[in-house]
């Protein structure tokens, strides 16, 4: 048996075993770590057809930022794992026979269509070709256009997932700085005229003012919390 | 020497799996969530087949903004999902019924 033939099933193989894991276990937690096992196994077939850039970006784009941001919410959320199971064996033989049958037309479509001719093996690339390079080529060419747009559409997901998530509590301190703008030194500084020699008239005038307000003058806008 | 269609074959039981897991766990909207990740990757599987028999970089290229988008997708549903449990303390999906639809 050839050897990448060999490759390709084990880890298709692991592959369709981290997929049903996904989609059958109980655990939100252990279901996202099911999808990281299948992204790291499709890199890996992906790597067999020579898309190395691709492979090694969803290593590091799915696993490395989209499952991590998945495991997050998961474990940032208190979830009831007991009523998401209802309905589980409920739904299984409809879910499991559209499944089945969406796999069969499309297995048959593929015997009937691809078995022959017409896709014969291309030859392996000469040890100099760079995968990114021809990618980069064709991306900043002929997709230039289409890779700003993508590029808008990631600033969109930011803007949007800030947006969404973001809450102002009563309760939280702000700074306001437009008051913190117009102080005047007036409102902040009094000159005192202190006698040197005697200091004990000093430690009364300190004892009379609470600590805080005394030295100080406007008291809403005097501490960074803009609270007195 | 792999045929293109065992990758093919692949692609399409990934995407029967996935249609299966959004039948099978229509109550948790994290693992839907997760079965449409698993449903673009089944795509992403059949462009790279394609892209490497025909010896073509334009579907490696098309992979490429498919993972862009999936990921502006995840990010913007875990963010929804985030609101939704802040509001309704669930996620349940037969908890959303405030639109009467």
């Amino acid at each position: 048996m050839d050897l990448k033939l060999l490759v390709f099933w084990v880890f298709s193989l692991v592959l369709v075993g981290a997929a049903v894991g996904v989609i059958t276990t109980r655990n939100p937690v252990q279901a996202a770590l099911f999808l990281v096992l299948a992204f790291f196994n499709s890199a890996i077939i992906w790597m067999l057809m020579e898309a190395e850039f691709l492979a090694i970006t969803l290593v590091l784009v799915y696993v490395g930022a989209v499952m991590v941001l998945f495991l997050f919410v998961v474990m940032m959320l208190d979830i009831n794992l007991l009523p998401m199971r209802e309905g589980f064996s409920r739904h299984l033989p409809i879910g499991a026979t559209i499944a089945a049958s969406v796999v069969v037309l499309m297995v048959l479509l593929i015997r009937g269509q691809f078995a022959g001719s017409g896709f014969e093996q291309p030859l392996p690339k000469p040890a100099d070709y760079s995968n990114t390079e021809q990618l980069g080529l064709a991306i900043y060419t002929d997709y230039l256009f289409q890779f700003e747009v993508a590029a808008v559409i990631l600033l969109v997901a930011i803007i949007a997932a800030i947006a969404l998530t973001m809450r102002r509590r009563p309760d939280t301190k702000y700074q306001r700085p437009a008051e913190q703008v117009l102080v005047k030194k007036e409102d902040r500084l009094r000159v005192v005229s202190v006698n040197s020699e005697d200091n004990q008239d000093i430690a009364a005038q300190v004892a009379k003012k609470p600590a805080g307000t005394g030295a100080v003058g406007n008291g809403q806008s005097a501490e960074q919390g803009g609270q007195s | 020497m792999i045929p293109i269609s065992h990758f093919l074959t692949l692609g399409a039981i990934l995407f029967g799996l996935s249609i299966a897991g959004i039948f099978l766990n229509r109550k948790n909207i994290i693992i839907i969530l997760m079965s449409i990740e698993l449903m673009l990757l089944a795509v992403n599987m059949n462009f790279v087949a394609f892209s490497y028999f025909l010896n073509d970089t334009a579907g490696q290229v098309f992979v490429f903004f498919i993972l862009t988008v999936a990921a502006a997708e995840a990010a913007i549903g875990l963010a929804i999902l985030v609101v939704l449990f802040r509001n309704r303390g669930s996620i349940n999906v037969s908890d959303l019924d405030q639109l009467q639809g």
